[in-house]
């Protein structure tokens, strides 16, 4: 290929695409080079898109048949031993009304090939099947453009978006970003569970495209740093579980297994009853926090999503940081492109956008939050059970007197953790999140 | 607990390439250095298996995570994605 493009993009994700979308919508030449073979056909993340982030992209989304699976009403955060679950769920009307749309779930082999569609008919030029390889280099260390799997497939432009996702072979031959360490990714695997849409409706209170999400933490993740959850889509049901992925290591857990196990807890097993497994997949999650984001842009280049290792664990946001900054990498190159520098000088309007933005300005206030999990084993390993026989105690009616049971149940959470180590937890909580 | 992997793959839809995208780099490594071979346990598509005297790769399963490129101790695995087009295809994501 001979053309030179203004913008060449790796990736057809949430990041790729939004940069895309801004980008074509200017009139800039740019091409979306996915490898998959349509966009959606390798991704896979929890399930929520959160509207606002999309609708600074395109502002009428619902309009133009986004392929929304439900709107999201209720958040629940589990907390589960063997036999019990402790939740809190928060569900409000403002959800229904004017914060519809706020969250909710899609599955992105819809969904990624819709946004594409939407970026397609601004004109950007989308081609799947193709896997980026490499960068191409001038002799000054520039990026001029990729190579790909392709016969004759050198493709150049101005500037590259490398959107290319977490697991990024390209990251690892280029080091345009460090290699991961497997402490600083979590290795999710994901169950798609069919089930009639009024069922999943009556099994959790909703109705008319409205649905839930369920946040789980305890023992399920088999003593290792991890989160689980369940989230419904029209039809289906989402159950995931992940753990990092140097404790898989350590604990020889097997993923397929744990899932397994985690699809038969009391709390879980009566929503997927009879439901019929449709889809199996399995992705990481960027985890490792602030301490992990690169150098976001270089000369010839701009990173984003989960390439950049953007992830708020404790919100479990990701889609929507990927979103805003594909956005932010198009303004820079829109600026980029009048100026016509893109060199690491040129292309520093998007190390300082993102910084002013909530994308990093969350990262960094959550910045201690991974070594929070990493430091305190006992939320996965003694506490479910701890915090749980402790609310049993509260909750066992028979005529001991209520200081008794008090006391029972003190000691019970004392067992989960002693108490200057709650104390610990309490204390360093405060600071991962202050 | 028995769950079988292969259940699961079954309901995936894969267009397999005639070429792995996945090699060991040095398979004696994985024998005589490797105590833990975490590869066995990590993958979520169960991709590598243990025979009598080496360590087998099902590539057509493999779920394209990267998981076994960052876990192996040794950095034997090769790992590139599948060519354009091939792999697992999601259906819902």
């Amino acid at each position: 290929m001979e053309e030179i493009f203004d913008a060449a993009i790796v990736g057809a994700g949430p990041a790729g695409l939004s940069a895309a979308c801004i980008l074509a919508d200017r009139g800039v030449k740019v091409i979306v080079l996915e490898r998959g073979e349509y966009p959606g056909a390798k991704n896979m993340f929890g399930g929520v898109v959160y509207g606002h982030s999309l609708g600074r992209i395109i502002p009428d989304f619902a309009q133009k048949n986004c392929p929304m699976e439900r709107n999201i009403v209720e958040s629940r955060i589990s907390y589960l031993s063997e036999q019990s679950s402790i939740s809190l769920t928060y569900r409000d009307q403002a959800f229904f009304e004017q914060l519809q749309n706020n969250a909710f779930t899609v599955g992105r082999a819809k969904f990624d090939r819709w946004f594409a569609d939407q970026a397609r008919a601004k004109g950007a030029l989308l081609v799947c099947s193709t896997v980026v390889t490499d960068l191409l280099k001038d002799g000054a260390g520039r990026v001029v453009g990729v190579k790909t799997d392709r016969a004759e497939g050198d493709l150049r432009a101005r500037v590259v978006l490398l959107a290319d996702g977490v697991n990024s072979p390209l990251a690892a031959k280029t080091g345009f970003r460090p290699e991961v360490g497997p402490q600083h990714v979590a290795l999710a695997v994901k169950e798609l569970i069919g089930l009639p849409e009024e069922v999943i409706d009556e099994r959790f209170g909703v109705s008319a495209g409205n649905g839930v999400t369920n946040e789980i933490l305890g023992n399920v993740t088999m003593e290792m740093n991890g989160v689980a959850f369940v989230y419904t889509n029209r039809r289906s049901i989402s159950v995931g579980i992940g753990a990092n992925l140097a404790d898989f290591a350590k604990a020889r857990v097997r993923p397929y297994e744990m899932i397994e196990r985690f699809k038969t807890h009391p709390a879980i097993a009566p929503l997927i009853k009879d439901g019929k497994p449709l889809e199996y997949l399995a992705h990481w999650l960027p985890e490792g926090g602030f301490e992990t984001v690169p150098k976001l842009f270089g000369d010839g280049f701009l990173i984003a999503g989960d390439s950049a290792m953007l992830f708020n664990a404790p919100h479990r946001e990701g889609s929507n940081l990927a979103m805003a900054s594909g956005r932010m990498a198009a303004q820079t190159v829109l600026e980029a492109l009048q100026r016509g520098d893109f060199s690491s000088y040129g292309l520093r309007g998007y190390g300082e956008r993102m910084a002013e933005s909530f994308v990093l300005k969350d990262l960094k206030k959550y910045r201690r939050f991974s070594s929070l999990l990493e430091n305190h084993r006992e939320l996965f390993t003694t506490l479910p059970r701890g915090a749980a026989e402790a609310f049993r105690e509260i909750l066992t009616v028979d005529e001991s007197p209520k200081k008794e049971r008090l006391r029972g149940a003190r000691k019970a959470l004392w067992r989960g953790a002693a108490p200057l180590r709650l104390l610990r937890l309490m204390w360093d909580a405060w600071r991962a999140i202050r | 607990m028995s769950a079988r992997v292969e259940d699961k793959l079954f309901l995936d839809r894969f267009n397999v390439d005639a070429e792995s995208h996945l090699r060991l780099i040095d398979p004696r490594t994985c024998m005589e250095k490797c105590a833990e071979q975490p590869c066995l346990f990590i993958c979520p598509a169960n991709v590598y298996k243990l025979e009598k005297e080496r360590i087998s790769i099902n590539y057509e399963g493999c779920l394209e995570c990267g998981s076994c490129r960052v876990g192996c101790p040794h950095f034997n695995i090769e790992w590139r994605f599948p060519r354009g087009g091939y792999g697992v295809r999601h259906k819902f994501g």
